[in-house]
Protein backbone atom coordinates (compact mmCIF):
# COMPACT_ATOMS: atom_id res chain seq x y z
CA UNK A 1 0.00 0.00 0.00
CA UNK A 2 1.22 3.35 -0.89
CA UNK A 3 0.25 6.05 1.60
CA UNK A 4 0.36 8.90 -0.56
CA UNK A 5 -0.69 12.24 1.52
CA UNK A 6 -0.74 14.20 -1.54
CA UNK A 7 -0.95 14.17 -6.02
CA UNK A 8 1.14 16.58 -8.11
CA UNK A 9 -0.63 19.65 -8.33
CA UNK A 10 -1.09 20.54 -12.00
CA UNK A 11 -1.93 24.10 -13.19
CA UNK A 12 0.01 27.04 -14.89
CA UNK A 13 -1.35 30.12 -12.52
CA UNK A 14 -2.10 29.70 -9.28
CA UNK A 15 -1.93 32.93 -8.20
CA UNK A 16 -4.83 33.99 -5.80
CA UNK A 17 -5.84 36.47 -2.88
CA UNK A 18 -4.46 35.79 0.48
CA UNK A 19 -7.97 36.40 1.52
CA UNK A 20 -9.11 33.50 -0.78
CA UNK A 21 -5.75 31.27 -0.19
CA UNK A 22 -6.76 31.30 3.76
CA UNK A 23 -10.54 31.06 3.07
CA UNK A 24 -9.91 27.69 0.36
CA UNK A 25 -7.36 26.04 2.66
CA UNK A 26 -7.83 26.90 6.48
CA UNK A 27 -11.18 25.65 7.93
CA UNK A 28 -12.00 25.25 11.88
CA UNK A 29 -10.21 22.77 13.33
CA UNK A 30 -6.99 22.83 10.80
CA UNK A 31 -3.49 22.03 11.44
CA UNK A 32 -1.73 24.96 10.32
CA UNK A 33 2.09 25.54 9.54
CA UNK A 34 3.11 29.05 8.96
CA UNK A 35 7.02 28.53 8.58
CA UNK A 36 10.29 30.66 9.17
CA UNK A 37 12.83 30.83 11.40
CA UNK A 38 13.56 34.23 12.69
CA UNK A 39 13.56 34.85 8.95
CA UNK A 40 10.27 34.42 6.40
CA UNK A 41 7.68 34.21 8.70
CA UNK A 42 4.66 35.56 7.02
CA UNK A 43 2.54 37.62 9.35
CA UNK A 44 0.03 38.69 6.49
CA UNK A 45 -0.78 35.44 6.69
CA UNK A 46 -1.48 34.94 10.28
CA UNK A 47 -3.27 38.20 10.30
CA UNK A 48 -5.55 36.98 7.17
CA UNK A 49 -6.57 34.05 9.44
CA UNK A 50 -7.38 36.63 12.31
CA UNK A 51 -9.37 38.52 10.16
CA UNK A 52 -11.52 36.02 8.88
CA UNK A 53 -11.94 34.52 12.86
CA UNK A 54 -11.04 30.47 11.79
CA UNK A 55 -11.51 28.78 15.58
CA UNK A 56 -10.19 25.56 16.79
CA UNK A 57 -6.58 25.57 14.95
CA UNK A 58 -3.94 23.37 15.50
CA UNK A 59 -0.75 25.52 15.17
CA UNK A 60 2.92 24.00 14.55
CA UNK A 61 5.75 25.65 14.51
CA UNK A 62 9.34 25.04 15.71
CA UNK A 63 9.23 28.80 17.10
CA UNK A 64 5.83 29.64 17.66
CA UNK A 65 6.30 33.57 17.62
CA UNK A 66 4.49 36.69 17.71
CA UNK A 67 2.42 35.71 14.62
CA UNK A 68 1.07 32.83 16.59
CA UNK A 69 0.59 34.60 19.79
CA UNK A 70 -1.57 37.24 17.73
CA UNK A 71 -3.23 33.94 16.59
CA UNK A 72 -3.70 32.86 20.16
CA UNK A 73 -4.93 36.34 21.61
CA UNK A 74 -7.70 36.41 19.09
CA UNK A 75 -9.37 33.14 19.56
CA UNK A 76 -7.87 31.22 16.46
CA UNK A 77 -6.09 29.05 18.59
CA UNK A 78 -6.65 25.72 20.52
CA UNK A 79 -3.40 23.45 20.45
CA UNK A 80 0.28 24.67 19.93
CA UNK A 81 2.92 21.89 18.54
CA UNK A 82 6.18 23.54 18.71
CA UNK A 83 9.61 23.40 20.16
CA UNK A 84 10.53 27.29 21.44
CA UNK A 85 8.11 29.34 22.26
CA UNK A 86 9.11 33.12 23.10
CA UNK A 87 10.11 36.16 21.85
CA UNK A 88 14.30 35.80 20.73
CA UNK A 89 16.13 38.03 23.04
CA UNK A 90 13.36 40.05 24.28
CA UNK A 91 10.66 38.43 26.60
CA UNK A 92 7.73 36.16 26.80
CA UNK A 93 4.92 35.00 24.85
CA UNK A 94 2.08 37.22 26.48
CA UNK A 95 -1.09 35.51 24.98
CA UNK A 96 0.65 32.17 25.19
CA UNK A 97 1.59 32.27 28.91
CA UNK A 98 -1.85 33.71 30.18
CA UNK A 99 -3.12 30.07 28.98
CA UNK A 100 -0.56 27.78 29.42
CA UNK A 101 -0.01 28.55 33.34
CA UNK A 102 -1.98 26.95 36.42
CA UNK A 103 -3.28 30.00 37.38
CA UNK A 104 -4.78 30.62 33.78
CA UNK A 105 -8.68 30.64 33.45
CA UNK A 106 -8.53 29.53 29.86
CA UNK A 107 -5.89 26.88 28.70
CA UNK A 108 -4.70 26.04 25.42
CA UNK A 109 -3.53 22.48 24.91
CA UNK A 110 0.79 22.20 24.39
CA UNK A 111 2.27 19.39 22.71
CA UNK A 112 6.23 20.38 22.63
CA UNK A 113 9.76 18.36 21.90
CA UNK A 114 12.95 19.81 20.67
CA UNK A 115 13.76 21.75 17.69
CA UNK A 116 15.94 18.74 16.38
CA UNK A 117 12.43 16.71 17.83
CA UNK A 118 10.27 18.96 15.01
CA UNK A 119 12.67 18.45 12.22
CA UNK A 120 12.69 14.75 12.63
CA UNK A 121 9.03 14.93 12.45
CA UNK A 122 8.44 17.09 9.28
CA UNK A 123 11.69 14.83 7.63
CA UNK A 124 9.53 11.74 8.17
CA UNK A 125 6.38 13.38 7.25
CA UNK A 126 8.16 14.79 3.79
CA UNK A 127 9.94 11.34 2.91
CA UNK A 128 6.22 9.54 3.53
CA UNK A 129 7.79 7.50 6.33
CA UNK A 130 5.88 6.87 9.64
CA UNK A 131 8.72 7.97 11.86
CA UNK A 132 12.25 9.48 12.16
CA UNK A 133 15.62 7.86 14.22
CA UNK A 134 17.59 10.09 15.87
CA UNK A 135 19.81 10.31 18.32
CA UNK A 136 18.29 12.62 21.27
CA UNK A 137 16.28 12.99 24.77
CA UNK A 138 17.98 10.86 27.05
CA UNK A 139 18.28 12.56 30.15
CA UNK A 140 15.41 14.82 29.59
CA UNK A 141 11.76 14.97 30.77
CA UNK A 142 10.48 15.82 27.82
CA UNK A 143 10.16 12.02 27.37
CA UNK A 144 7.74 12.00 30.22
CA UNK A 145 5.20 14.22 28.35
CA UNK A 146 5.39 14.07 24.31
CA UNK A 147 2.83 11.76 22.95
CA UNK A 148 4.71 11.11 19.37
CA UNK A 149 8.50 9.92 21.18
CA UNK A 150 9.86 7.01 21.67
CA UNK A 151 12.72 4.55 21.62
CA UNK A 152 13.28 1.56 19.11
CA UNK A 153 16.03 -0.72 18.81
CA UNK A 154 18.43 -0.37 15.76
CA UNK A 155 17.70 -3.86 13.61
CA UNK A 156 21.65 -3.60 12.78
CA UNK A 157 23.38 -2.98 15.77
CA UNK A 158 21.17 -3.13 18.71
CA UNK A 159 21.75 0.44 19.59
CA UNK A 160 19.07 2.48 21.20
CA UNK A 161 17.67 4.84 19.48
CA UNK A 162 14.83 7.81 19.82
CA UNK A 163 12.13 7.98 17.14
CA UNK A 164 9.81 10.83 16.54
CA UNK A 165 5.88 10.59 14.49
CA UNK A 166 5.73 11.80 11.22
CA UNK A 167 4.18 15.41 10.65
CA UNK A 168 1.28 16.17 8.22
CA UNK A 169 0.42 19.47 9.17
CA UNK A 170 -3.48 20.45 7.04
CA UNK A 171 -1.90 23.60 5.37
CA UNK A 172 1.24 24.55 5.04
CA UNK A 173 2.59 28.47 4.59
CA UNK A 174 5.50 29.36 3.18
CA UNK A 175 7.25 33.04 2.46
CA UNK A 176 9.91 33.34 -0.55
CA UNK A 177 12.00 35.74 -2.52
CA UNK A 178 10.54 35.22 -5.60
CA UNK A 179 7.77 32.71 -7.59
CA UNK A 180 6.74 31.70 -10.62
CA UNK A 181 2.87 31.51 -10.99
CA UNK A 182 2.95 27.78 -10.97
CA UNK A 183 4.75 28.11 -7.57
CA UNK A 184 7.96 27.06 -8.48
CA UNK A 185 9.70 28.89 -5.33
CA UNK A 186 13.11 30.67 -4.91
CA UNK A 187 14.69 30.77 -1.93
CA UNK A 188 17.91 32.21 -0.47
CA UNK A 189 18.98 33.15 3.25
CA UNK A 190 18.44 31.16 5.72
CA UNK A 191 15.80 28.71 4.85
CA UNK A 192 14.96 26.39 7.84
CA UNK A 193 12.31 23.58 7.47
CA UNK A 194 10.78 24.76 4.54
CA UNK A 195 11.41 22.03 2.05
CA UNK A 196 10.26 19.13 4.69
CA UNK A 197 7.30 21.47 5.58
CA UNK A 198 6.53 21.99 1.42
CA UNK A 199 6.91 18.45 1.57
CA UNK A 200 4.90 17.11 4.25
CA UNK A 201 1.94 19.14 4.26
CA UNK A 202 -1.60 18.25 2.84
CA UNK A 203 -1.89 21.77 1.58
CA UNK A 204 0.49 24.11 0.35
CA UNK A 205 0.59 28.15 -0.27
CA UNK A 206 3.72 30.34 -1.20
CA UNK A 207 3.66 33.28 -0.35
CA UNK A 208 5.73 35.51 -2.49
CA UNK A 209 7.43 39.13 -2.41
CA UNK A 210 7.87 39.23 -6.06
CA UNK A 211 6.10 36.82 -8.88
CA UNK A 212 8.26 35.82 -11.87
CA UNK A 213 8.29 34.73 -15.11
CA UNK A 214 9.45 30.82 -15.67
CA UNK A 215 12.19 31.96 -17.57
CA UNK A 216 13.47 33.66 -14.38
CA UNK A 217 13.32 30.30 -12.04
CA UNK A 218 14.70 28.34 -14.88
CA UNK A 219 17.68 30.43 -15.10
CA UNK A 220 19.08 29.66 -11.48
CA UNK A 221 17.00 25.84 -10.79
CA UNK A 222 19.92 25.37 -8.01
CA UNK A 223 17.75 27.96 -6.06
CA UNK A 224 14.33 26.62 -6.82
CA UNK A 225 13.66 25.26 -3.21
CA UNK A 226 9.95 24.10 -3.56
CA UNK A 227 8.68 22.73 -7.10
CA UNK A 228 5.71 24.14 -8.22
CA UNK A 229 4.05 20.13 -8.37
CA UNK A 230 3.23 21.10 -4.44
CA UNK A 231 1.79 24.20 -4.49
CA UNK A 232 -1.90 24.90 -4.07
CA UNK A 233 -1.92 28.56 -3.98
CA UNK A 234 0.87 31.28 -5.18
CA UNK A 235 -0.18 34.63 -3.26
CA UNK A 236 2.02 37.81 -4.44
CA UNK A 237 2.17 39.76 -1.06
CA UNK A 238 5.23 42.04 -1.06
CA UNK A 239 6.53 43.31 3.01
CA UNK A 240 4.43 40.09 3.48
CA UNK A 241 6.66 39.31 7.02
CA UNK A 242 7.02 42.64 8.69
CA UNK A 243 8.35 42.89 11.10
CA UNK A 244 9.88 39.51 10.31
CA UNK A 245 12.43 40.08 7.71
CA UNK A 246 12.63 39.08 3.47
CA UNK A 247 17.08 38.90 3.19
CA UNK A 248 17.51 41.48 0.42
CA UNK A 249 14.15 42.59 0.23
CA UNK A 250 14.01 44.11 4.23
CA UNK A 251 15.56 44.00 7.64
CA UNK A 252 13.76 42.55 10.66
CA UNK A 253 11.82 45.39 12.73
CA UNK A 254 13.93 44.86 15.83
CA UNK A 255 12.40 47.69 17.15
CA UNK A 256 9.05 46.50 17.01
CA UNK A 257 9.83 43.20 18.86
CA UNK A 258 11.07 45.37 21.47
CA UNK A 259 8.68 47.46 21.82
CA UNK A 260 5.77 44.09 21.35
CA UNK A 261 6.88 42.97 24.83
CA UNK A 262 5.20 46.19 26.28
CA UNK A 263 2.08 46.17 24.13
CA UNK A 264 1.27 42.43 24.67
CA UNK A 265 1.92 42.43 28.64
CA UNK A 266 -1.42 44.36 29.26
CA UNK A 267 -4.45 42.77 27.86
CA UNK A 268 -6.02 46.49 26.67
CA UNK A 269 -3.19 47.21 24.61
CA UNK A 270 -2.88 44.35 22.78
CA UNK A 271 -6.40 44.00 22.03
CA UNK A 272 -5.88 47.86 21.00
CA UNK A 273 -3.07 46.61 18.49
CA UNK A 274 -5.18 43.93 16.53
CA UNK A 275 -8.41 46.76 15.88
CA UNK A 276 -5.78 48.56 14.82
CA UNK A 277 -3.35 46.76 12.59
CA UNK A 278 -4.97 43.81 11.92
CA UNK A 279 -8.98 44.09 11.68
CA UNK A 280 -9.16 47.51 10.88
CA UNK A 281 -7.65 46.88 7.88
CA UNK A 282 -8.35 44.94 5.20
CA UNK A 283 -5.04 43.14 3.77
CA UNK A 284 -1.81 43.61 3.94
CA UNK A 285 -1.77 47.03 1.43
CA UNK A 286 -3.84 48.54 4.58
CA UNK A 287 -1.48 47.77 6.53
CA UNK A 288 1.36 49.04 4.45
CA UNK A 289 -0.47 52.16 4.37
CA UNK A 290 -1.02 52.96 7.93
CA UNK A 291 2.72 52.13 8.48
CA UNK A 292 3.87 55.15 6.24
CA UNK A 293 6.50 55.43 3.88
CA UNK A 294 8.85 55.59 7.03
CA UNK A 295 8.89 52.11 7.43
CA UNK A 296 10.34 51.39 3.94
CA UNK A 297 12.73 53.82 4.64
CA UNK A 298 13.97 52.55 7.53
CA UNK A 299 13.49 48.51 6.62
CA UNK A 300 14.65 48.56 3.01
CA UNK A 301 17.48 45.90 2.19
CA UNK A 302 20.78 47.63 0.80
CA UNK A 303 21.88 45.96 -1.90
CA UNK A 304 24.50 42.83 -1.49
CA UNK A 305 24.67 40.89 -4.93
CA UNK A 306 27.07 37.59 -5.78
CA UNK A 307 28.01 37.05 -9.00
CA UNK A 308 25.74 34.33 -10.37
CA UNK A 309 26.87 30.96 -12.05
CA UNK A 310 27.81 29.74 -15.58
CA UNK A 311 25.04 26.76 -15.90
CA UNK A 312 26.43 26.10 -19.69
CA UNK A 313 27.85 22.78 -20.91
CA UNK B 1 36.45 55.45 30.17
CA UNK B 2 35.14 53.60 33.41
CA UNK B 3 37.13 50.35 33.73
CA UNK B 4 34.83 49.32 36.36
CA UNK B 5 32.95 46.05 34.99
CA UNK B 6 29.87 44.84 35.18
CA UNK B 7 28.91 40.89 36.53
CA UNK B 8 27.59 40.77 32.76
CA UNK B 9 30.48 41.88 31.16
CA UNK B 10 32.60 39.99 33.51
CA UNK B 11 30.51 36.71 32.37
CA UNK B 12 30.95 37.89 28.55
CA UNK B 13 34.62 38.13 29.10
CA UNK B 14 35.57 34.70 30.84
CA UNK B 15 33.47 32.82 28.62
CA UNK B 16 35.27 34.19 25.48
CA UNK B 17 38.36 32.99 26.85
CA UNK B 18 36.90 29.36 27.26
CA UNK B 19 37.11 29.57 23.45
CA UNK B 20 39.99 28.69 21.21
CA UNK B 21 40.76 30.05 18.10
CA UNK B 22 39.49 27.86 15.32
CA UNK B 23 37.02 25.80 17.38
CA UNK B 24 33.66 24.80 15.62
CA UNK B 25 31.20 26.40 17.96
CA UNK B 26 27.59 25.97 18.27
CA UNK B 27 26.24 29.42 19.21
CA UNK B 28 22.87 30.47 21.11
CA UNK B 29 21.28 33.62 21.99
CA UNK B 30 22.33 36.16 24.52
CA UNK B 31 25.05 36.38 26.31
CA UNK B 32 26.74 33.72 24.40
CA UNK B 33 26.06 35.20 21.31
CA UNK B 34 28.11 38.09 22.71
CA UNK B 35 31.02 36.18 24.19
CA UNK B 36 31.73 34.23 21.07
CA UNK B 37 31.61 37.66 19.04
CA UNK B 38 33.90 39.01 21.62
CA UNK B 39 36.11 35.78 21.02
CA UNK B 40 35.84 36.23 17.48
CA UNK B 41 36.75 40.05 17.80
CA UNK B 42 39.84 39.45 19.96
CA UNK B 43 41.88 35.90 20.42
CA UNK B 44 39.89 33.98 18.27
CA UNK B 45 39.32 35.88 14.63
CA UNK B 46 38.97 32.02 13.23
CA UNK B 47 36.52 30.82 15.40
CA UNK B 48 34.02 28.78 13.01
CA UNK B 49 30.73 29.94 14.44
CA UNK B 50 27.08 27.88 13.54
CA UNK B 51 23.96 28.76 14.30
CA UNK B 52 20.57 26.63 14.70
CA UNK B 53 19.40 28.72 12.41
CA UNK B 54 21.34 26.95 9.34
CA UNK B 55 23.94 30.04 8.86
CA UNK B 56 27.43 27.96 8.92
CA UNK B 57 31.10 30.12 9.50
CA UNK B 58 28.91 33.32 10.23
CA UNK B 59 30.90 37.08 10.34
CA UNK B 60 28.32 39.02 11.18
CA UNK B 61 29.56 42.79 10.76
CA UNK B 62 27.01 43.75 13.10
CA UNK B 63 26.16 41.43 16.65
CA UNK B 64 23.05 39.38 15.91
CA UNK B 65 19.90 39.97 17.79
CA UNK B 66 18.57 36.76 17.03
CA UNK B 67 19.97 33.40 15.61
CA UNK B 68 18.30 34.12 12.80
CA UNK B 69 19.51 38.11 11.87
CA UNK B 70 20.42 38.68 8.53
CA UNK B 71 24.01 39.74 9.09
CA UNK B 72 24.83 36.29 9.50
CA UNK B 73 23.97 35.39 6.17
CA UNK B 74 25.81 37.76 4.78
CA UNK B 75 29.15 36.37 4.27
CA UNK B 76 28.84 33.50 5.72
CA UNK B 77 30.55 30.29 4.10
CA UNK B 78 27.24 28.40 4.14
CA UNK B 79 23.56 28.74 4.77
CA UNK B 80 21.84 24.70 5.01
CA UNK B 81 18.72 23.70 6.18
CA UNK B 82 17.74 23.09 10.09
CA UNK B 83 17.80 19.55 9.31
CA UNK B 84 21.04 19.40 8.15
CA UNK B 85 22.20 21.27 11.08
CA UNK B 86 20.84 19.39 13.62
CA UNK B 87 21.54 15.67 11.81
CA UNK B 88 24.69 16.39 9.95
CA UNK B 89 26.41 19.25 12.19
CA UNK B 90 25.60 18.13 15.63
CA UNK B 91 24.48 14.74 15.67
CA UNK B 92 27.39 14.06 12.86
CA UNK B 93 30.25 15.70 15.95
CA UNK B 94 31.48 18.09 14.05
CA UNK B 95 30.07 20.67 17.45
CA UNK B 96 33.28 21.26 19.72
CA UNK B 97 31.26 23.65 22.06
CA UNK B 98 27.95 24.22 22.66
CA UNK B 99 26.36 27.16 25.14
CA UNK B 100 23.29 27.14 27.37
CA UNK B 101 21.64 28.73 29.66
CA UNK B 102 18.52 28.54 31.54
CA UNK B 103 15.86 29.13 34.18
CA UNK B 104 17.11 26.32 36.56
CA UNK B 105 20.34 24.41 36.41
CA UNK B 106 21.40 21.56 39.27
CA UNK B 107 24.26 19.93 40.60
CA UNK B 108 25.07 17.48 37.60
CA UNK B 109 24.38 20.46 35.33
CA UNK B 110 21.13 19.38 34.14
CA UNK B 111 19.15 22.88 33.10
CA UNK B 112 15.92 23.75 32.95
CA UNK B 113 14.15 26.08 30.42
CA UNK B 114 10.29 24.86 30.27
CA UNK B 115 8.74 25.53 33.26
CA UNK B 116 8.64 26.55 36.34
CA UNK B 117 6.59 23.68 38.98
CA UNK B 118 4.53 21.15 38.03
CA UNK B 119 4.86 20.33 33.79
CA UNK B 120 0.75 20.13 33.53
CA UNK B 121 -0.17 22.87 36.42
CA UNK B 122 3.22 25.40 35.56
CA UNK B 123 3.57 28.14 38.10
CA UNK B 124 5.88 29.64 35.11
CA UNK B 125 5.58 28.51 31.24
CA UNK B 126 9.35 29.17 29.84
CA UNK B 127 10.13 28.41 26.02
CA UNK B 128 11.06 25.13 26.20
CA UNK B 129 14.14 23.10 24.76
CA UNK B 130 14.89 24.78 21.48
CA UNK B 131 17.67 23.35 20.15
CA UNK B 132 19.00 23.07 24.24
CA UNK B 133 18.41 19.21 24.49
CA UNK B 134 19.95 18.40 21.45
CA UNK B 135 23.29 20.73 22.40
CA UNK B 136 23.52 19.25 25.37
CA UNK B 137 23.91 15.80 24.37
CA UNK B 138 25.95 15.96 21.24
CA UNK B 139 28.40 19.21 21.87
CA UNK B 140 31.59 17.81 22.41
CA UNK B 141 31.95 20.02 25.58
CA UNK B 142 29.61 22.17 27.01
CA UNK B 143 29.52 25.65 28.74
CA UNK B 144 26.50 27.35 30.84
CA UNK B 145 26.11 30.67 31.67
CA UNK B 146 23.83 31.71 34.08
CA UNK B 147 23.17 34.54 36.29
CA UNK B 148 23.70 32.88 40.48
CA UNK B 149 20.44 32.73 43.03
CA UNK B 150 18.73 30.54 44.75
CA UNK B 151 16.08 29.94 42.88
CA UNK B 152 18.15 29.27 39.66
CA UNK B 153 20.90 26.96 41.39
CA UNK B 154 18.26 24.15 42.93
CA UNK B 155 18.71 20.93 44.54
CA UNK B 156 16.70 19.74 41.59
CA UNK B 157 15.12 20.77 38.48
CA UNK B 158 11.40 21.05 37.97
CA UNK B 159 11.67 20.04 34.80
CA UNK B 160 15.15 18.72 33.17
CA UNK B 161 15.06 20.35 29.67
CA UNK B 162 18.91 19.67 28.60
CA UNK B 163 20.79 16.51 30.17
CA UNK B 164 23.51 17.06 32.80
CA UNK B 165 25.95 14.56 34.25
CA UNK B 166 23.77 12.46 36.47
CA UNK B 167 20.15 11.27 35.70
CA UNK B 168 17.48 10.39 37.87
CA UNK B 169 14.70 8.24 36.90
CA UNK B 170 11.18 9.09 38.68
CA UNK B 171 10.96 6.81 41.93
CA UNK B 172 14.45 5.78 41.65
CA UNK B 173 16.95 5.91 44.54
CA UNK B 174 20.00 8.49 44.11
CA UNK B 175 22.60 5.17 44.32
CA UNK B 176 20.51 4.21 40.96
CA UNK B 177 21.46 7.32 39.04
CA UNK B 178 22.43 6.98 35.29
CA UNK B 179 25.39 8.64 33.90
CA UNK B 180 25.70 10.01 30.71
CA UNK B 181 27.92 7.06 29.63
CA UNK B 182 25.06 4.49 30.79
CA UNK B 183 22.85 6.39 28.57
CA UNK B 184 25.33 6.64 25.50
CA UNK B 185 25.28 10.69 25.16
CA UNK B 186 27.66 11.24 22.70
CA UNK B 187 29.44 14.53 24.01
CA UNK B 188 31.19 15.35 27.23
CA UNK B 189 28.54 16.76 29.02
CA UNK B 190 28.75 20.42 30.87
CA UNK B 191 32.58 21.45 31.17
CA UNK B 192 32.03 24.94 32.84
CA UNK B 193 29.63 27.05 34.47
CA UNK B 194 30.25 30.85 34.14
CA UNK B 195 28.15 32.74 36.81
CA UNK B 196 28.10 36.35 37.32
CA UNK B 197 29.71 35.69 41.23
CA UNK B 198 32.56 33.39 39.76
CA UNK B 199 33.38 30.26 37.88
CA UNK B 200 32.62 26.56 38.48
CA UNK B 201 33.57 23.05 37.09
CA UNK B 202 32.07 19.83 37.38
CA UNK B 203 34.32 17.63 39.30
CA UNK B 204 33.11 13.61 38.78
CA UNK B 205 30.03 15.18 37.41
CA UNK B 206 29.42 17.28 40.57
CA UNK B 207 29.36 21.47 39.83
CA UNK B 208 32.51 22.88 42.07
CA UNK B 209 33.48 26.36 42.39
CA UNK B 210 37.30 26.86 41.08
CA UNK B 211 37.16 30.78 40.35
CA UNK B 212 35.69 33.79 41.89
CA UNK B 213 35.86 37.32 40.36
CA UNK B 214 37.78 40.04 41.75
CA UNK B 215 36.00 41.39 44.78
CA UNK B 216 33.65 38.69 45.72
CA UNK B 217 33.71 36.08 48.54
CA UNK B 218 33.07 32.77 48.79
CA UNK B 219 30.49 33.27 51.32
CA UNK B 220 28.21 35.00 48.35
CA UNK B 221 28.33 32.15 46.20
CA UNK B 222 27.10 29.80 48.68
CA UNK B 223 24.43 31.93 49.57
CA UNK B 224 23.38 32.46 46.20
CA UNK B 225 23.89 28.08 45.83
CA UNK B 226 20.29 26.49 46.64
CA UNK B 227 22.87 23.62 47.90
CA UNK B 228 25.80 23.04 49.76
CA UNK B 229 27.92 23.55 46.48
CA UNK B 230 31.66 22.05 46.67
CA UNK B 231 34.37 24.18 46.97
CA UNK B 232 38.12 23.65 45.54
CA UNK B 233 41.01 23.29 47.45
CA UNK B 234 42.60 25.82 45.44
CA UNK B 235 40.59 28.75 44.39
CA UNK B 236 41.57 30.92 41.51
CA UNK B 237 40.85 34.56 40.67
CA UNK B 238 40.34 35.77 37.39
CA UNK B 239 41.94 38.78 36.01
CA UNK B 240 39.27 41.60 36.02
CA UNK B 241 38.54 42.73 32.11
CA UNK B 242 41.17 44.67 30.17
CA UNK B 243 40.36 48.45 29.30
CA UNK B 244 40.82 47.85 25.80
CA UNK B 245 37.98 44.40 25.88
CA UNK B 246 35.35 46.29 27.64
CA UNK B 247 35.43 49.42 24.99
CA UNK B 248 35.19 46.69 22.86
CA UNK B 249 32.00 44.95 24.42
CA UNK B 250 30.87 48.85 25.49
CA UNK B 251 31.30 50.84 22.20
CA UNK B 252 31.50 48.26 19.31
CA UNK B 253 29.56 44.94 20.13
CA UNK B 254 26.40 45.93 22.80
CA UNK B 255 26.67 49.96 22.26
CA UNK B 256 22.40 49.46 23.27
CA UNK B 257 23.38 46.78 26.07
CA UNK B 258 21.14 44.36 24.09
CA UNK B 259 22.95 41.74 26.27
CA UNK B 260 25.18 43.16 28.71
CA UNK B 261 21.33 44.85 30.28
Amino acid sequence: MHSAIRKPKLGSDKVVSMSEAISDSVKSGSSVLIDGFTHLICFAAGHEIIRQQIRNLTAIRLTPDLVYDQMIEAGCVSKLVFSWAGNPGVGSLHALRRRSQGDSPSRIELEEYTHFGMVARLLAGSAGLPFWPLKNFEGSSIVDFSSGIKFIECPFTGERVAAVSALHPDVGILHCQRADKEGNAQVWGLFGTQREVAFSCKKLIVVAEEIVDSSVIRRDPNRTLVPGIVVDHVVHEPWGCHPSYVQGYYDRDNDFYVKWEEISRDTTTYAKYLDEFVFSVRDRSEYLKKMGSGLMDRLKAKPRMCEGVDYGY
Amino acid sequence: MDTKWTPSEMMAVRAAQELKNGEVVFVGIGLPNLACNLARATHAPELFMIYESGAVGTVPSRVPVSIGDPTLVTDSLSIVSQADIFQLYLQGGLIEVGFLGGAQVDRFGNINTTVIGDYKQPKVRLPGSGGACEIAVHSQRLLIMMRMNPKAFVEKCDFVTSPGHRFRAKHESPQNDKTRKDLGLAGAGPMVVITDLGVCEFVDGEMTLTEVYPGIKVEQVKAQCGWPIKIAAQLREPAPPEAGVLELLRNKLDPQRLFLG
